[in-house]
């Protein structure tokens, strides 16, 4: 049986004093809510923190605020399976809830957490392999080596991002409040993220999330398409985010941002300036998916071809459109 | 990977609730819900298949959700109810599911079995009459290898069609 | 004697599984859930490199951390093993070369897991590292270091493992009599058995006599590779089967854990244990062979076979296990299937640096019955025939002998093929862009004709104890899940008249069981099913004589009665001490032997079954040719089980059986980057979900084989086979293109269709068959095919000419 190494475990009274635990103790802790991805990294041995430092138990984290004029604040400890189902949420912002019901299976969504999963590490399948695995193969830059086993020129990790729910909330402008050991500060969720595999978060490892607030959402249509290989357990291989404000049948604006195709949630700037004032047909909206498609870089590192991956793109991003504006009133022949 | 024995280990008297038992349990803390059940407890019911959290096997309920045992920390856990295959039903009585699964060979090997039943059950205490498409998605988390699923759709719903008045 | 003939109470009564209470309540005991006292845990060291030489292994380090007990090495287990008396080249621990990531190389015994695996961890190996194989391309070149095996175990140029080449009938006069020749190349990727149960082994060493609790699907061929590694004789070893957490195929060799903890323990004088990670059982493997295929068919105008060349290359991994039968395997039983009257088939097995292949389900047939079937649907496109109407026109018909020998008897082909092709409407089918069904069909052996090791002992042996408390069955057949078990009760009961729940099982315990083979090649129902058969219907003889006597009837006593739990006028419980006072404690035994049914040839041993099953698949599906997905919407399966000793159980094994195969049609693949494996992980080794599953619609149809116990022949293997071929067809049929290789995947989808964009052959898949030296084929003279004769006659017959 694959078990976990020898730890610690702390209870610290508030996402605060987990800061400051998790400052004081460094690289040597991890913060650890639902342990989905935690865990399973700790039993490969894909880092090596002698203490934990647990958030499970931190009541305040655990509910959905809000409404859909207002937005919604979400604590950091709602399971993905709350937030999935949670009705008034649900209704005003399916694209998310959608998102949060397409992680993982189900067991894993009665305890992974919305936290969690805009925090989840970057994924590639050189890495989260078992330590006998990586050692046999020779170890990545991302963990004891020195190489990025898949670009094996590149100076740099080109590990995955794999959160289903970070392109929502990046396109639909939410933040997220970050508890520190001195204080709370709110940072957009775009602004979460580095476009590196190894350090891809851009907060403090110490710095706790604590809520995630979701701007209001009244006009805004939303939705989440989810490439994977089987219809449950699998990370996304390419996913894609859309909200978008209509008016009639023409682009207000829109927001565009992808899973699964680099090692940050990319955003496809290029497809909303695009979109943003012309009217939805079936050539805009595959004309904005070939550009939204262009940022992405998929690598030999996830599940299937990643020629194919690459090519899928298009087709995520024009599904997720059409279902956001089908959402929003505008029905168009299916692409 | 070195010296890993060379740190201390950290063990806590827990109060765990199981199968409405109460157990007060000494463990170290790096152990998981699975270990505790298996080597501390004796509930050989709750199996494994991967200890990753890929495959559902080692499913349990946790106040009345299937979560994975293989993923949960008892340190995590005082005050919530655990209940595991053994807290279904026995052999002297049957849990509806049980007796389904038991009609319809819904369970070959019947390694995935426990850990099927309990995510169904968590189901059917949601929904009493759930249609195809529901039990398939919650039991998407569980993997089998004997069955092809078909035997254990039908076996919930006529655990479901029996239970549900 | 005893009742109506043709009635029968309890075989093919959908009944709940004798031990289903057990599984669905926890209680079942699988090996990992063994727990004895002073019991250590073993953990295995495994080689890091495809391909190395061993040159030193410092275990002193490992030895000194507290709570090690003990440390082994290559050098305390040096006996080498293997499941075929031919390919005996495995060792427990190696300590002169390992052959793929993961060949065991040291063990540990120690208080826990955790303290095992730190052992591990201080174990130093030095190796020298050498290039490995890991294709069948270069397993047929000269290597450049050296090859995987020993020359002189082999015999063979480079890394061949085994080959060879038969003209069954005259093959060139075949094709010269075709009005049309068509040429195919196929390829199968390999797959894995996945079963939800790691391998799990127990032992324990007292007073001199070793005991082995193992999730093994053959107790007898792991008592055996015990005896010979550890030296010890068989009677002071015993082997027991604990509950079975999923073989399909996978548990089927003796293994390197079962050895070692066996060492540890008499080297300990405590229990042992080791349970495999998830990732040692994909190095663990025995899986589908990676097979590549071509194949060349002669046809007349009609679409009738005049001739077929068929050529298999099996990449084997890196030792023998089952491989001297697979290679026969996938190119032997096409002749069950379709009239072949000429039959040229040749194949070669080579050794690469990957984890060793063997049988997984359908073992070794999946392949061929892919490339032979989309081969003839091809055949059939490029006549402008209907594919499934020049099929039925080659069908073999019951009881006719093959041109290689095998004898067909029951044979259910056109009332399988019936049942799908109305269920499915195919005939009448929707036929536009991105829609599509296929057709296939296979057949598959119930038991191998003979036995892993040449002896002319029984196959299956059955001993039934009658004693003042009722009776109990003894058999060494082992129950992984399908139900053997069920069998084993339900022939007993039915004989003496009761419910199989109250026949007492005692089942794969070498101390207390005869012998039965094991769980493979669908052998158990057939073979331990007619041992049951026999030693039930002695038994009942003697009940019937004793209640006879009681009741005063003489002579004839065929108007006793046995059935409702009651034996003439006594209940079976009344009968049961009256036997026991007129008798003592009653046994009877019952056992059963396969005829020889094999042609005058060497090698003819492997293919021949005293019975073949038959299926027939519909699958209708959605292709995306923008995408490449596949979208299967329903899937028609019919299964020729002469005779469903329960009808639940035998769903379960067709329904299973489709699912495995559309796992591996679709996403399975034992994939190797360098060497190594991809994903030896559930989460990117890709298995079906709930979600993956579509419909299926089962069709049992009874033939009523006339050697099967109550007619019944085989149901866990023959059913996964035309899946794969009828998936094909239908993406063909949906898409207009052919990919030739499984799995299946969007991307495969999507070059073939960019193939045809291009104005090449619309399809993906292998090109070349690669050139290799089969030798002088093996000539051998087509039977009549109506001479069914086997057994003594047979012999006689050979010997005579």
């Amino acid at each position: 049986m694959l078990r976990l190494p020898r730890l610690r475990y702390l209870r610290p009274a508030s996402p605060r004093e987990a800061a400051a635990m998790a400052a004081e103790l460094g690289p040597r802790s991890a913060l650890v809510a639902g342990g989905t991805d935690l865990l399973p990294k700790l039993k490969r041995r894909q880092m090596d923190p002698d203490t934990l430092v647990g958030l499970s138990h931190l009541d305040l984290l655990r509910t959905v605020r809000g409404d859909a004029a207002g937005g919604f604040e979400l604590g950091a400890l709602v399971t993905l399976r709350e937030a999935a189902t949670e009705p008034a949420l649900g209704a005003a912002l399916p694209g998310y809830a959608e998102a949060a019901n397409l992680v993982s299976s189900p067991p894993l969504r009665n305890v992974g957490t919305i936290g969690g999963n805009l925090c989840v590490d970057t994924r590639c399948n050189y890495y989260d392999m078992t330590y006998e695995w990586r050692r046999s193969i020779g170890f990545c830059m991302k963990k004891d080596g020195d190489i990025c086993l898949v670009a094996p020129s590149s100076p740099r990790c080109w590990a995955v991002s794999s959160s289903d729910t970070a392109p929502l909330a990046i396109a639909l402008g939410a933040t997220v409040v970050l508890a520190g050991p001195d204080g709370e500060r709110e940072l957009p969720v775009a602004a979460l993220y580095r476009d590196d595999g190894i350090d891809y978060l851009a907060k403090r490892p110490y710095e706790v999330v604590t809520a995630l607030r979701l701007p209001p959402a009244a006009g805004t249509h939303t939705a989440y398409v989810k490439l994977r290989r089987r219809g449950s357990i699998d990370f996304p291989i390419a996913g894609a985010g859309v909200a978008l404000r209509l008016s009639g049948g023409t682009v207000e604006s829109a927001r565009i941002v992808l899973s699964g195709v680099g090692s940050h949630p990319v955003e496809a700037t290029a497809a909303d300036a695009f979109l943003a004032g012309r009217e939805l047909t079936p050539e805009v909206v595959t004309a904005a998916a070939e550009l939204a498609a262009k940022p992405a870089k998929p690598l030999d590192n996830a599940d299937l071809a990643h020629f194919w991956r690459k090519r899928m793109v298009r087709v995520v991003v024009e599904q997720a459109i059409a279902k956001a504006a089908a959402r929003g009133g505008c029905v168009r022949e299916s692409t | 990977m070195l010296n890993e024995l060379d740190r201390p280990v950290q063990r806590e008297v827990l109060s765990l609730e199981v199968n409405g038992e109460d157990h007060h349990v000494l463990v170290a803390v790096h152990a998981t819900l699975l270990e505790v059940l298996r080597e501390d407890l004796g509930l050989t019911g709750t199996k494994h298949g991967c200890e990753l959290g890929e495959c559902g096997t080692c499913t349990v309920l946790v106040d009345g959700r299937p979560e994975l045992s293989c993923l949960l920390l008892p340190v995590q856990l005082e005050g919530r109810k655990i209940t595991t295959v053994e807290g279904l039903g026995s052999t002297a009585e049957l849990h509806p599911l049980q007796q389904a699964f038991a009609e319809l060979g819904a369970a070959q090997c019947g390694y995935c079995t426990p850990g099927m039943l309990l995510a169904a059950s968590a189901l059917l205490q949601e929904r009493p009459r759930p249609g195809r498409d529901e039990i398939r998605e919650a039991l998407a988390g569980n993997l089998c290898r004997c069955t092809g699923y078909a035997k254990i759709v039908e076996a919930v719903e006529l655990a479901a069609r029996r239970t549900a008045r | 004697m005893s009742r109506p003939a043709g009635r029968l109470d309890v075989v093919g009564q959908p009944l709940p599984r004798v031990d289903a209470a057990t599984k669905v309540t926890g209680v079942a005991v699988y090996a990992d859930d063994i727990v004895l006292p002073r019991m250590l845990h073993c953990r295995i060291l495994r080689s890091p490199h495809p391909h190395a030489r061993i040159l030193s292994v410092d275990a002193s380090a490992a030895r000194r951390i507290p709570g090690v007990s003990a440390v082994l090495t290559g050098q305390d287990l040096p006996v080498r093993f293997g499941i075929m008396p031919v390919s005996q080249d495995e060792r427990a621990l190696e300590f002169e070369k390992v052959r793929y990531v993961g060949d065991p190389v040291a063990a540990v015994a120690a208080v826990d897991e955790e303290t095992a695996a730190a052992a591990l961890d201080a174990i130093r190996v030095e190796y020298e590292v050498l290039e490995a194989v890991t294709s069948i391309e270069d397993g047929l070149r000269e290597p450049k270091d050296e090859p995987i095996h020993d020359r002189a175990h082999t015999r063979r140029p480079f890394n061949v493992h085994r080959q060879l080449a038969y003209d069954f009938g005259d093959v060139d006069a075949g094709f010269a009599r075709a009005d049309h020749i068509r040429e195919d190349v196929f390829f199968y990727q390999g797959s894995t058995h996945l079963p939800m149960e790691q391998h799990s082994a127990v032992a324990t060493f007292v007073d001199g006599r070793l005991t082995l609790w193992s999730s093994t699907q053959v107790v007898h061929y792991v008592h055996r590779a015990l005896a010979r590694v550890l030296e010890l004789p068989l009677n002071r070893i015993r082997v027991i089967g604990a509950a079975h957490g999923g073989g399909f195929g996978g548990k089927t060799d003796p293994f390197a854990h079962e050895i070692v903890v066996s060492k540890l323990a008499m080297v300990t004088g405590r229990p042992v244990k080791c349970t495999l990670t998830r990732e040692e059982v994909f190095y663990t493997h025995r899986g589908r062979h990676p097979v590549l295929m071509w194949i060349r068919t002669g046809v007349t105008r009609d679409g009738r076979i005049t001739a077929m060349h068929y050529r298999s290359a099996l990449d084997g991994g890196a030792y023998g296990s089952y491989g001297p039968a697979s290679v026969f395997y996938t190119g032997t039983l096409q002749t069950t299937t379709y009239d072949i009257p000429a039959y040229r088939f040749e194949s070669v097995r080579v050794f690469t640096n990957k984890a060793p292949c063997g049988p997984k389900r359908g073992h070794g047939t999946p392949q061929g019955r892919f490339g032979i079937e989309l081969h003839l649907d091809k055949i059939a496109e490029e006549l402008g025939l209907d594919p499934v109407e020049m099929k039925r026109r080659n069908f073999v018909r019951p009881f006719t002998r093959a041109v290689n020998w095998l004898r067909i008897t029951s044979c259910g082909l056109e009332e399988c093929a019936d049942r799908v092709l109305t269920a499915s409407d195919y005939r009448r089918r929707e036929r536009r862009p991105g829609r599509g069904m296929g057709f296939a069909i296979s057949s598959y052996m119930s038991g191998a004709g003979t036995a892993i090791y040449w002896n002319e002992m029984a196959h299956s042996e059955v001993q039934l104890k009658v004693d003042r408390t009722g009776v109990t069955a003894y058999c060494g057949a082992m129950e992984i899940g399908q139900g053997s078990d069920h069998v084993l009760a339900t022939v007993v009961a039915e004989e003496l008249g009761i419910e199989p729940r109250e026949v007492r099982l005692v089942t794969a315990d070498t101390d207390t069981t005869p012998v039965d083979l094991g769980s493979y090649s669908s052998r158990v129902t057939f073979m331990a099913g007619n041992a049951a058969l026999q030693a039930a219907r002695r038994m009942r003889d003697l009940l019937v004589e004793a209640v006879a006597e009681k009741m005063g009837v003489h002579g004839d006593l065929s108007e006793i009665e046995v059935g409702g739990g009651r034996i003439g006028d006594l209940t079976f419980e009344e009968a049961c001490v009256l036997g026991t006072t007129r008798f003592g404690a009653l046994s009877t035994s019952g056992s059963y032997r396969p005829p020889r049914i094999g042609g005058p040839f060497k090698g003819s041993g492997v293919g021949p079954s005293p019975a073949y099953s038959y299926s027939a698949c519909v699958i209708d599906l959605d292709a995306d040719a923008r995408t490449g997905l596949i979208d299967v919407r329903r899937v028609w399966i019919a299964h020729d089980v002469g005779r469903a000793i329960n009808p639940l159980l035998v769903v379960g094994q067709v329904e299973g059986s489709v699912y495995m195969a559309l796992g591996e049609a679709l996403m399975e693949e034992q994939a190797y980057r360098n060497g190594r494996h991809r994903w030896p992980t559930m989460l990117e080794y890709k298995s079906p979900t709930f979600l993956d599953m579509p419909e299926i619609e089962t069709f049992i149809v009874e033939t009523v084989d006339p050697e099967g116990p109550y007619g019944a022949k085989e149901a866990g293997q023959g059913p996964l086979l035309p899946v794969m071929p009828a998936l094909v067809a239908a993406v063909h049929d949906a898409l207009g293109v052919w990919v030739d290789e499984v799995p299946v995947t969007p991307e495969k989808v999507l070059r073939a269709l960019e193939a045809r964009t291009r104005g090449g052959a619309p399809r993906y898949g292998p090109r070349a068959f690669p050139a290799f030296d089969f030798g002088e084929r093996i000539q051998v003279e087509p039977p009549d095919p109506r001479d069914l004769r086997v057994g003594d006659e047979l012999e006689e017959a050979f010997r005579g000419a």
